[in-house]
């Protein structure tokens, strides 16, 4: 039996206890602007930090609070745009969290950035995560300091969201460390792989099983929520697209079927309220869409080529897609209404499984070409295509929520050949394997969480 | 007379697929359907031309597909036409025609491909007169691979359609 995910409210309120801290725009006194990292330009040196071990402030904290510490430190070591210094050249120890902070020992050790915090349980047995943010050189501090109160079992969810205050602020991009993954997990040899629908933590942590192995499940898909999940499963005999509420893990087809059409590749419409995929008719494969409060069903592509792969843009007006209809796979993009497309793929090679990114600025997409695949990105139009990984089998990209980060599929090669999830950034660096219990593909990245 | 024949016909088989159930050689993905494929008969079951096994073994059950192609082969059609004139013999049976894909693709083109392939076998043995009502399509795209090396001497039996046969679906 999986125990239903439960949502805790993290109530998050301006830290009261210390008088009102300038904003983090605020000009800062040594430096011509606020500390600040652009993701951008693609980060070649890190911007050092130090996130000595949050103050316990009482006997039962005192575990989550080393806990929370290291797992602030791992999200921010984790993208890439951060070095953590670690605690054996601290100079100072924080052991009083309302205490002024001697910023000349984080000078000393070139710290830019300085994270404190204190965690308390309190007598009610919630847990209390308190956390403050300084630019060490300027000795500001950027932003307010803030309070974070959950249960104690939602330890992880504070310090994410901790992690993503601090992102925010040194990055002025949204973060992504409170967030989930749902994905496949695969056992088994190669010739009879098991699969199962599961969902975790974006860092690996708290996974859950949503199926179990007796039916093949393919390539689940968050909804705009994270309430639901929508992907493929043979369960009924053929390949049809489910859908399934993540909370009590209650799932349903998403039609009615019709015998002998395959349906497969679902991906939802940015307010949740409609579903693109692909129906396979007597060996041919098009677009349809479905209005989920009405059941109105669109088909919109008609062509004797294999449409597939649809995604919407993040205003739901356009749909990305992939056909072979010039012969070999490539990428288009239609009005959401169906109509003509236009390719915008003109690179060498296939390419397949667009999708728009959430900041709609570009289109992530599988690339084939001369036996290795490819994870890249391209303009909305095709244009400035950057191929971001290569290996002997990269697939299926899904966006971080704020458009900075892919998560995908790679597959190794041969009679032991296995799949495990890798991350990129989008300028190409910090290609990252992502912690899996074992074998797993197909990610899909799920919206931060609140 | 003739449907006592065709009782005594199916008791047997009902043996057969109980035997086979015994001994584990159940393939994944057969859905609710008796699956009498890749089973083992040899010798004596092989030589009977009513038999699966000689289906499975002396007519061929699988047609093969270069690379990104659904076009059936010469060779691909003289296997389909003697799976054809075995199915209008055999009418008690019917057929489940799996289509394949090598690993060199992605998930959803593979499985458009592998319904492609498919739909090309289906249509083939329409075409030899085996009733529609008889045949029916799955496409597992690369999931299900036979052969699990990385290169063209597996990808080539893995680019497949196999035509599983049963008893009574959709007679």
């Amino acid at each position: 039996m999986i125990a239903p995910f439960t949502r805790i409210a993290l109530a998050v309120a301006a830290f009261g206890g210390i008088a009102a801290f300038g904003l983090w725009a605020a000009p800062a006194v040594a430096q011509s602007g606020p500390l600040r990292i652009e993701i951008t330009e693609g980060v070649i040196e890190p911007l050092p930090f130090a996130a000595p071990t949050f103050v316990a402030e009482n006997a039962a904290a005192a575990d989550a609070a080393q806990d929370i510490t290291r797992v602030i430190a791992a999200d921010l070591r984790g993208t890439g745009l951060f070095r953590e210094i670690p605690s054996t050249a601290h100079i100072s120890t924080i052991t009083n969290f309302s205490s002024p902070v001697q910023f000349n020992d984080w000078q000393a050790i070139n710290a830019q950035a300085l994270i404190t915090g204190s965690v308390e349980q309190s007598a009610n047995g919630q847990l209390i995560v308190r956390f403050r943010l300084f630019d060490v050189f300027s000795q500001q501090p950027l932003g307010e300091g803030l309070q974070f109160v959950g249960s104690p079992d939602s330890w992880r969810r504070m310090a994410h969201n901790v992690a993503d205050q601090v992102y925010e602020r040194l990055t002025g991009e949204t973060g992504y460390f409170d967030t989930r993954v749902a994905f496949i997990s695969e056992s088994g040899p190669k010739n009879a792989r098991l699969k199962r629908l599961a969902i975790m933590d974006y860092d690996g942590a708290n996974v859950q099983y949503l199926t179990d192995s007796r039916a093949l499940v393919l390539a689940p898909r968050f909804s705009p929520d994270g309430s639901r999940l929508l992907y493929t499963s043979y369960e009924s005999g053929e390949p049809r697209v489910y859908l399934m509420d993540v909370a009590t893990v209650s799932r349903r087809p998403l039609e009615t079927f019709v015998a002998g059409n395959m349906t497969f590749a679902p991906r939802w419409s940015p307010d949740g309220g409609r579903v693109v995929f692909s129906e396979e008719q007597g060996g041919n494969t098009d677009i349809f869409m479905l209005d989920l409060g009405s059941g109105l069903r669109t088909q919109l592509t008609q062509a004797p080529s294999i449409e597939t792969a649809p995604s919407f843009s993040p205003d739901g007006t356009q749909v990305v897609f992939e056909s072979d209809r010039s012969g070999t796979q490539q990428i288009y993009v239609m009005s959401a209404n169906g109509g003509d497309a236009r390719r915008i793929s003109s690179g060498t090679g296939r390419y397949g499984t667009p999708v728009w990114s959430p900041r709609g600025d570009l289109i992530a997409f599988t690339n084939q070409n001369e036996g290795r695949f490819h994870i890249g990105v391209m303009r909305t139009d095709g244009s400035e295509e950057r191929l971001l990984t290569a290996s002997f089998l990269d697939e299926g990209p899904s966006w971080a929520p704020n458009g900075r980060v892919i998560m995908f599929t790679r597959e190794t090669a041969g009679a032991d050949g296995a799949p495990a999830l890798y991350s990129v950034d989008i300028s190409g660096r910090n290609l990252q394997r992502v912690a899996t219990p074992g074998m797993a593909s197909d990610p899909s990245w799920s919206p931060l969480q609140n | 007379m003739s449907s006592l024949i065709r009782i005594f016909t199916r008791a047997t088989l009902v043996v057969a697929v109980l035997g086979l159930a015994a001994c584990g050689q159940g393939r994944l993905g057969a859905g609710n359907t008796t699956n009498l494929n890749g089973s083992g008969l040899n010798g004596a079951g092989a030589q009977d031309p009513s038999s699966p096994a000689y289906f499975n073994q002396t007519i061929g059950d699988r047609v093969l597909f270069a690379v990104d192609q659904s076009t059936l082969s010469a060779e691909g059609r003289t296997i389909l036409n003697g799976q054809a004139q075995w199915l209008l013999t055999n009418t008690e049976y019917a057929a489940l025609i799996e289509g394949h894909a090598d690993e060199q693709g992605t998930r959803e083109y593979n499985l458009a491909l592998g319904a492609r392939r498919a739909a090309a076998v289906q249509e083939y043995l329409i075409s030899q007169g085996v009733p529609a009502n008889r045949l029916r399509t799955i496409s597992y795209g690369k999931e299900r691979p036979l052969e699990i090396c990385s290169d063209e001497t597996c990808y080539s039996q893995n680019r497949r359609a196999v035509t599983v046969i049963s008893v009574g679906l959709g007679a």
